[in-house]
């Protein structure tokens, strides 16, 4: 080890600019490393927040910029609150998050229950699982829409196939009811990988001794699966559903490419409804308040889960 | 041999590889069709039943880097005879070639503003990191919590004011905007993967250099840096694979010039209608390196994913 940090660190005597910056303090040093990050992300998350809480009390729109704008108090969110739609959106976000989420820690955990079992070529094959979760969500739902063609579509070929139905006669994302399900298969087959990989942490974590343990006691496998496996491998599970939660919540690109919210408003979940308002109804003072609720459902929902998930986790 | 009670059996290790590779080749499929679309004749694409062997073309890749316009026999006559084999690709289908399409330029403008932010990104989180790492910084936890905490919101909602403080600052539809954007974004990923990574780092090392009469910005990037160089790089690929794939931004946030691939690539449209084969060519350039990156980053991948809640 020639090349060792330290060995090339005696090797060389500070020089003249060292000496003039020599003075800093440490905390000095701290700030000048930290603060443009505070900076930047002050500018661009912290002030951004602010002022979208200023605009939900007004009746500003972004394409009327010479028109007075007035305070409105409370008015953006009673009517919110009040609109039938905006619940509407919350169901089929709901909807969308559950199914999402029940489907991929099933999947997940069982494929990283298999995995687990350490076959040959087992990191090779969970590396070839893990790459739809890693491409753009935008691009790949613009693809699924091309699968999911009603004659020519890949999907409703293979599902023909098996189910001895027409190819032509059912349109995923053009029915109503089929429309909600599938950005749940197109999200499924996205980021069951994303579960899989954290319940593999999660089931590495647990020490081979526990196990041997329970052998000797002549635990049944089944037993010591539901009294070792799943509440170790719990903590774990319960941060892949926080993970996925939050950012179904904030689920858009896919979505938006898939379905454009549609038929109908079957599949506009809360981004793609915040932006119809923002961006295309121009209502900025409203989807401000619109938007200030969202994120203080995000973040009260999360709040109250990592203390959940705390709580498991000192058990 | 060694014999383990918790080892599995020979069988149940082929029976859980059998259902694991199903499962791979299954969720493969989609992959595959994008990159086999590519290559597919526009008439081949959309047959039915679905082609699995077909006799490759590059037209999706022409039609993809072109625009083509639909042409007579008299604009055949005058353009003269094909003079390279893109060009013969677009007459064999009645059309001419009018000039380069704007993928080009959309490519260019994702690897600009990807590898921009991912650079600003690391030097601002490399930094942050370290003193977040090796120092006492006062409300240290808030401090990174609130980092954290930027990652909630939905990006529409903050798209609205960033799309109105961006236009008084004329960094709408700009490359320097959205490097600032995505760089923000990134930050809280930056700053906690690399601060595990060099809380991970052997204080003792710098502690010899200082003795030795280094300086602590000596300290830092001729000690600390290279023995972070796996993880900083690991950190930089996560940072470039995110803004790589933006999309609610980037489709909020620029029409023109700044614009990136993943709102244009849907919106390819060909001479007859959607054309699948240059959507899907489009699509396999755009998504091909992201996959590279992923068999690269495959240690770290966890670590990445989980803002540093789970080291592998």
């Amino acid at each position: 080890m020639t090349s060792s940090p330290i060995q090339s660190v005696a090797k060389k005597t500070p020089d003249g600019f060292a000496r003039k910056i020599r003075g800093l303090s440490d905390r000095t040093i701290a700030w000048i490393f930290v603060a443009p990050t505070i900076f930047l992300l002050l500018a661009v998350n912290i002030f951004p927040l602010i002022w979208t809480i200023r605009l939900s009390f007004t009746n500003f729109r972004v394409n009327r910029p010479n028109n007075d704008v007035e305070w409105v108090g409370l008015r953006n969110y009673e009517r919110i609150l009040g609109d039938p739609d905006i619940w509407n959106t919350m169901q089929a976000t709901a909807h969308f998050l559950i199914w999402t989420i029940t489907l991929q820690v099933l999947i997940g955990f069982t494929l990283a229950y298999l995995i687990n079992k350490k076959f040959r070529g087992n990191d090779m094959w969970t590396t070839i699982i893990v790459f739809p979760m890693m491409l753009s969500p935008a691009v790949v739902g613009n693809f699924w829409t091309f699968l999911y063609q009603p004659q020519i579509g890949l999907f409703n070929y293979v599902i023909a196939f098996f189910n001895g139905v027409d190819p032509a006669s059912f349109s995923m994302i053009g029915d109503v009811n089929l429309a909600p399900w599938a950005i749940i298969i197109a999200d499924t087959w996205m980021w069951t990988p994303f579960v899989m990989l954290i319940c593999l942490a999660g089931l590495r974590s647990i020490p081979d001794s526990i196990y041997e343990a329970a052998e000797c006691d002549r635990a049944s496998k089944w037993r010591q699966f539901w009294t070792i496996t799943i509440p170790m491998a719990l903590p774990f599970l319960m941060l892949a559903v926080l993970f996925r939660g939050i950012e179904n919540f904030k689920m858009f690109d896919l979505v938006v490419q898939l379905t454009g919210g549609g038929p109908g408003n079957t599949t506009t979940l809360t981004s793609i409804d915040l932006k119809r308002e923002a961006f295309e109804r121009w209502r900025t003072g409203y989807s401000s308040a619109y938007a200030v609720i969202l994120f203080v459902t995000v973040f009260g929902l999360a709040s109250i889960y990592v203390k959940a998930l705390n709580k498991v986790k000192e058990r | 041999m060694s014999f383990s009670v918790t080892e599995p059996t020979k069988g149940t290790k082929w029976f859980a590889g059998f259902l694991v590779v199903a499962y791979a080749i299954i969720t493969l499929v989609p992959l595959l069709w994008i990159v086999a679309t590519g290559f597919k004749s526009p008439a081949d694409s959309i047959a039915y039943p679905p082609v699995v062997v077909f006799e490759p073309t590059l037209e999706g890749y022409v039609n993809l880097f072109t625009d083509r316009t639909r042409a007579t026999d008299d604009m055949l006559a005058e353009a003269g005879p094909p003079e390279t084999w893109y060009d013969e690709i677009a007459r064999e289908r009645g059309t001419i070639i009018t000039g380069p399409s704007r993928y080009g330029e959309r490519f260019l403008n994702s690897v600009i503003i990807g590898f921009g932010s991912t650079a600003l990104c690391m030097i601002l989180g490399t930094a942050a990191a370290y003193a977040f790492s090796r120092f006492r910084v006062p409300l240290k936890d808030d401090l990174l919590f609130f980092i954290l905490s930027t990652r909630m919101m939905p990006p529409i909602a903050v798209a609205i004011p960033i799309f109105l403080m961006f236009r008084n600052l004329g960094l709408n539809d700009t490359h320097l905007g959205m490097i600032l954007l995505y760089t923000a974004v990134n930050l809280s990923l930056s700053v906690w993967l690399l601060k595990g990574f060099i809380d991970e780092i052997p204080m003792e090392y710098e502690e010899a250099a200082l003795i030795d009469g280094y300086t602590r910005f000596q300290a830092f990037y001729k000690v600390v840096l290279p023995q972070a160089a796996t993880g900083i790089a690991s950190t930089a690929i996560f940072c470039l694979i995110f803004a790589w794939n933006e999309y609610a931004f980037a489709v909020l946030l620029t029409s023109g010039t700044a614009q990136t691939a993943p709102p244009f690539i849907p919106n390819i449209i060909g001479v007859n209608g959607k054309d699948w084969p240059a959507v899907a060519a489009g699509a396999t350039i755009f998504l091909v390196p992201v996959m590279v990156f992923t068999v690269l980053l495959r240690k770290h991948l966890l670590r990445g994913i989980t803002f540093g809640a789970v080291r592998k």
